[in-house]
């Protein structure tokens, strides 16, 4: 005898399984997080870098990242903000999905042992060392007249960045999705107001971002749109592209969660 | 804070355009600058994914990081500008009957459900494949799909970061209002989501209706 089920043993089942989910989502991962990075922690064996550059302050860099291959932001300073967006290099209408990132991994934050998603289901990059912790994906980065209010006239600006850098790699406007902006401590009060907490940054701030796919990334370093520091405290950051270690079995942006580990499947399917 | 109903003048008999989208369905209208769109969620409990594109140039679109970096807050509401990707206000939400409405938590699609619930999901109807295809009408693409805002889906934001999309806390009959401040491409896609509980597990129709005042 065929049971068929009925339409609401279907909505109690996807109920259940979204609940099973949450529960693995918002409690069990977050406990399972690797520690954040210590600021004198992971060297870069001078042997795996591969280029090393120095980006001044309000300026943008281009950067083709390879699978296998890491990048490291540093904030010397402790001042900066880096916002980034990103296109997969074989086919570019595949981006960086802040959404997908977000809703995927039930939090609004990403750190170290989260991975950042494109808006195809795939990997694009894993936070493999992170001494910060406070990244931001809801805000963006600042605008011409964010910056001209906040610093004058005229004042250089995220968006026009990344517009400058997609017009270098053959892209326009309509390819410019919402950015991650790295050393950026935005929460969401109980109100839902967004609220700034400048004591989380420190001097020599580092994320390590190893790329999944192959990349094209623009980065800009200019000061997020909620810092209220006078003038823009943005200042050089430094870019090390490096050939990262492989991945272990039990690497955790691999392993954190059932989610991450259906992404890094589907992303290695490109390259199997 | 909610208002309770549109200006008066605005009434069914009004109305220049009433139209009921099925569950599951995308539409489409150039609507014009001083026009009001109102989306009714019919039965209750129903996300409605929108994107909003400039009529005379649709590579200026909604932003939802320009908007909530404008307002300073994370939920799109009563009183909420929804600016362009150049700064410009694009709309307004001029009524609510609901109370509070997402832009952070994007629009579903086949290959993020694969990730999110398994890959027995992928073969499900999405919001993206609504979007692509009523982009395609105006010429327009998958790149040109960004953050969306989500009307009637409840997606809390604790201080620590937790984020999840919760059980829809729209009644029948829940309705926004946006008033157009530039001619502008408005395309809905009405959320066929099943496996969250943004429509309460169970996709049902919506209603738009368009005046051609603002609500003042």
């Amino acid at each position: 005898m065929t049971v068929i089920a009925s339409r609401q043993d279907i909505v109690e089942a996807n109920r259940r399984r979204y609940e099973e989910l949450r529960t693995a989502g918002q409690e069990a991962k977050p406990k399972a997080l690797p520690e954040l990075t210590a600021l004198d922690a992971a060297p870069i064996l001078p042997e795996a870098v591969i280029s090393r550059e120095e980006v001044p302050g309000d300026w943008y860099a281009i950067v083709r990242l390879r699978r296998g291959e890491a990048l490291r932001i540093a904030d010397p300073a402790g001042q900066s903000s880096v916002s980034m967006i990103a296109w997969r290099e074989e086919e570019t209408s595949e981006r960086i999905n802040c959404a997908d990132t977000v809703k995927v991994q039930w939090s609004a934050v990403v750190s170290r042992g989260r991975v950042i998603l494109s808006d195809m289901g795939r990997v694009m990059f894993s936070l493999i060392e992170d001494t910060s912790g406070a990244h931001d994906l809801m805000v963006g980065g600042s605008s011409p007249a964010s910056a001209a209010a906040a610093y004058g006239a005229a004042s250089r600006n995220t968006q026009e960045n990344f517009t400058a850098g997609a017009a270098k790699v053959g892209l326009g406007p309509r390819d410019i999705p919402p950015c991650v902006t790295f050393f950026a401590t935005v929460a969401v009060d109980p109100a839902g107001r967004f609220v700034w907490n400048e004591t989380v940054k420190r001097p020599g701030d580092f994320v390590d971002l190893r790329a999944e796919m192959n990349t094209i990334v623009v980065l800009s370093n200019c000061a997020h749109p909620l810092n209220p520091a006078r003038p823009s405290p943005s200042r050089p950051i430094t870019l090390v592209r490096y050939r990262a270690p492989a991945a272990m079995a039990d690497d955790p942006c691999r392993t954190g969660s059932a989610e991450a580990a259906r992404a890094f499947a589907f992303t290695d399917r490109l390259y199997g | 804070m909610i208002a309770d109903s549109g200006s008066s003048s605005m009434s069914a008999s009004t109305a220049i355009y009433v139209h009921d989208i099925p569950a599951e369905r995308p539409w489409s209208y150039a609507l014009k600058k001083g026009q009001t769109l109102r989306i009714i969620d019919s039965e209750g409990q129903q996300a409605v994914d929108a994107l909003l594109y400039c009529l005379a140039d649709p590579a200026e679109r909604y932003s939802a990081q320009d908007t909530l970096r404008t307002q300073g807050s994370a939920y799109v509401e009563l009183g909420t500008r929804l600016i362009s990707n150049k700064g410009r206000v694009m709309a307004r939400i001029t009524a609510d009957s609901c109370g509070r409405h997402d832009t952070s938590a994007g629009c579903c699609s086949c290959e993020s459900n694969a990730v999110r619930f398994g890959e027995a999901t992928k073969y499900q109807h999405a919001c993206r494949e609504n979007f692509i295809l009523e982009l395609s009408r105006y010429g327009l693409s998958k790149r040109d799909i960004v953050a969306n805002l989500n009307f009637f889906m409840n997606v809390p934001i604790d201080p620590n970061g937790n984020f999840a999309v919760v059980d829809g806390i729209s009644a029948p009959g829940n309705y926004v209002d946006v008033s157009m401040e530039l001619d502008v491409i408005f395309v809905i896609s009405n959320c066929p989501q099943v496996n969250n509980p943004c429509n309460g597990f169970n996709p049902t129709p919506i209603r738009v209706m368009i005046w051609d005042e603002p609500k003042l």
